[in-house]
């Protein structure tokens, strides 16, 4: 039998879109001065269509599930399916709009490493402050120092500001004061993609002995490897809605899967960052010779990308970003620029060589853009997560090696040449 | 999903937000360490790097005093209640200044701490209250000065006009508490609504330095009443004005005009605190929504 430790019931947060983002007295009073005299909003967005004030967004919609003791919960979805919002409701930082969520014990939440301390501080002095802020008294910070600061690696430097600190040294004593808090429920977002390979496996352990130990992990991470690791339960989450509850690999693959490694894709109904997508917009891609997006090394990617054109543009080019497995933009290539006419629907098939990317996974971006001659650039679509692809690793390719982005990087240089 | 079954406990429950006073109290009191550990902070940040460190604490006061007591004693040849100058700016000084920069210091509690805030969670009123103990221990040590100042004009002048009043004395911690409450409050409700308007932010830096004029701390409540004293009514709504009369007629024996205002601000007080606690505790659950 399995304790329950965490429930949440029927959540739904919402946002109200054009509210977000300090305002000034004069500028709401202006707002307010233009609504009783019927004219338009002098602060609404040109060009985009009236924003009330119930314009909203829903960022999570009905959601509910529980965690149990031992669960290592892994909540996968691409970007703003609401995989932040859920843990920010979780952590108490902001409130939800419906619904309600219950705890049993104590929730520590990692959505960042190291929050609250402060550059002057030794590391001892930061330990029982980030200690306290993540809801430690005194007395158990006191009795757990000891095991905090071998678990940082830290050692003598421990009575030096942390301003001193090397950034590894600081996420490895931040990780060893949150590791250490003993919750009941912790939660983790993204919080490793600092640190060098060892302490993240060493991290990794420690929240696998967490969920072990019979109290409850719940992992957000784009890095799939460390959650096929970690987790022994999936929940899949996709525009504010759970789609899956179960087990972490199918999740995985749900996340792989749906629309994210899919062959053909409908962009025209993904989100589009404000301003763009009004007078070009990408409305299809569909990738061609291959079965499911994974390449081997050298290989070429073909695929053909369907936009459509509201004005005349005489130099677009489609532009095109890799951006590795922590999204981190890595390289960029793009066409000749061409000539679209107005209202035209138009379609291109280009292709481009995975030469000298390493294995691993890479997530394509996409702008359609137009460069005049003298060198300015207007961006009249971007898409950041159109889809991923996976570069298959060739052991005997590597001489036996398996490649290590943690360590090596996204690019394989041609063999190292002896000279003589 | 009906977890109505199991009757068992939960230790936390989150909702919407809902009605207007949801403030935990119990909560609060879990994380004192937290508040401690702030006010140690706050001091060490505060002197790292000084080369004067806390001395600084003593240096403040005594400097504006310095200047108040020529500008305003010598050159404008303002009256003092017929006690020494020196003295009689002081102690409005230390007590405007402790009630100064509570307001100030609070009032940024959100902008200034929205990175933490919106990473982990604990009361939020933590911040606020741990800068005003902060402040209070700065004020312990100015005022420990102003004694010192008080005695040796006490003691040094024969005919001294300086007579403290041991009753009133006794009460100098509710001035205490009530100057901190006041300062408390009115930054929290500056600080939740800086959330939205950050034009208040802009307002508090000189608003203080424009409220401090209509507060007795460079001149005697005695001027307004002997040249105006049909304004006295409303000169005295200033809740801060009938504690620093109390103050003074306390440790320097000036004539107090204030007896019956004196509940008057205390009840401002309390209600600016209340209305403080309210606002602030409704904007903490959904303001990392809107900065």
């Amino acid at each position: 039998m399995s304790e329950r430790l965490l429930e949440v019931d029927h959540v739904s947060k919402q946002y109200r879109l054009g509210m977000i983002g300090g305002r000034t007295l004069n500028a709401e009073l202006a707002s307010w001065l233009a609504r009783i005299r019927g004219k338009e909003d002098p602060n609404s967005k040109i060009g985009m269509e009236h924003h009330g004030p119930n314009e909203t967004f829903w960022a999570l919609e009905d959601v509910s599930f529980n965690v149990d003791r031992g669960d290592a919960l892994a909540i996968t979805g691409r970007n703003g399916a609401g995989k932040s919002t859920v843990l920010k409701l979780i952590s108490r930082i902001t409130a939800p709009t419906r619904g309600e969520i219950r705890i049993r014990g104590r929730v520590a939440s990692l959505l960042e490493i190291g929050t609250g301390f402060h550059r002057e501080l030794s590391g001892r002095d930061n330990i029982y402050l980030n200690g306290a802020i993540l809801g430690m008294n005194r007395a158990e910070t006191t009795s757990k120092i000891k095991d905090i600061i071998e678990f940082s690696e830290i050692g003598q430097f421990i009575d030096t500001p942390v301003k001193r600190y090397s950034s590894g040294m600081y996420v490895k004593l931040a990780f060893a004061v949150a590791a250490h808090l003993d919750p009941d429920v912790m939660i983790c977002d993204e919080v490793l993609a600092v640190g060098d390979l060892t302490f993240q496996q060493k991290c990794l352990a420690k929240m696998a002995d967490i969920a072990k130990e019979g109290r409850a992990v719940l992992y957000v991470s784009h890095n799939m490897r460390t959650v096929s690791q970690l987790c022994n339960r999936g929940l899949y989450l996709e525009q504010g809605h759970i789609q899956y509850d179960g087990t972490v690999e199918h999740a995985i693959e749900l996340y792989g899967g749906s629309g994210v490694r899919s062959l053909r894709q409908d962009l025209d109904s993904l989100p589009h960052p404000k301003f763009r997508g009004d007078t070009m917009r990408m409305l299809e891609i569909e990738f061609l010779n291959t079965q499911a997006l994974e390449y081997t090394i050298n290989s070429t990617i073909e695929f053909r990308l369907k936009c459509v054109a509201h004005l005349a543009e005489p130099r677009v080019r489609i532009r095109l970003i890799l951006k590795n497995s922590v999204t981190t933009p890595i390289a960029m290539t793009q066409t000749e620029p061409f000539e679209v006419a107005a209202e035209e629907v138009f379609e291109r098939r280009v292709r481009f060589s995975l030469d000298g990317l390493a294995p691993g996974e890479y997530v394509v971006k996409l702008s359609i853009v137009s460069g005049t001659p003298r060198g300015t650039t207007t961006y009249y679509d971007t898409l950041e997560d159109v889809s991923r692809f996976i570069i298959t690793d060739d052991p005997a390719y590597n001489a036996g090696f398996i490649w290590s982005e943690r360590l090596w990087g996204n690019f394989r240089l041609k063999p190292l040449e002896m000279v003589e | 999903m009906d977890n109505r079954a199991a009757p068992q406990k939960w230790d936390t429950v989150i909702r919407p937000k809902k009605g207007w006073f949801d403030l935990d109290i119990r909560d609060l009191f879990r994380y004192r360490d937290l508040i401690l550990l702030m006010v140690k902070r706050n001091f060490t940040v505060l002197y790292k790097q000084t080369v004067l460190g806390p001395a600084w604490v003593v240096i403040q006061p005594l400097l504006t005093t310095l200047v108040f007591t020529v500008i305003f004693g010598k050159v404008a040849g303002l009256p003092t209640d017929g006690m020494p100058s020196f003295l009689f700016y002081m102690a409005g000084n230390v007590c405007w200044s402790y009630f100064q920069s509570c307001l100030v210091n609070t009032s940024n509690t959100f902008i200034k701490n929205s990175d933490v805030f919106g990473k982990v969670y604990f009361p939020r009123l933590c911040v606020p209250i741990a800068t005003v103990i902060t402040e209070l221990i700065n004020f312990l040590v100015q005022f420990a000065l102003f004694v010192i100042v008080v005695i040796y004009y006490a003691a040094r002048l024969r005919s001294t006009p300086v007579t403290p009043n041991w009753r009133l004395i006794a009460l100098t911690p509710l001035m205490l508490l009530q100057l901190g409450l006041l300062g408390l409050g009115f930054g929290i409700i500056v600080s939740a609504l800086t959330t939205k308007y950050r034009d208040l932010a802009m307002l508090v830096s000189f608003g203080v330095h424009l409220w401090m004029y209509a507060t007795p701390v460079t001149y005697s409540t005695s001027m307004i009443a002997n040249k105006y004293p049909q304004m006295m009514g409303l000169y005295m709504l200033n809740p801060i004005t009938p504690v620093i009369e109390l103050f003074r007629n306390a440790y320097l024996g000036t004539q107090i005009y204030s007896y019956g205002y004196y509940f008057n601000s205390i009840l401002v007080t309390l209600a600016v605190f209340v209305l403080g606690v309210v606002l602030f505790s409704r904007i903490e659950k959904t303001f990392m929504d809107t900065v």
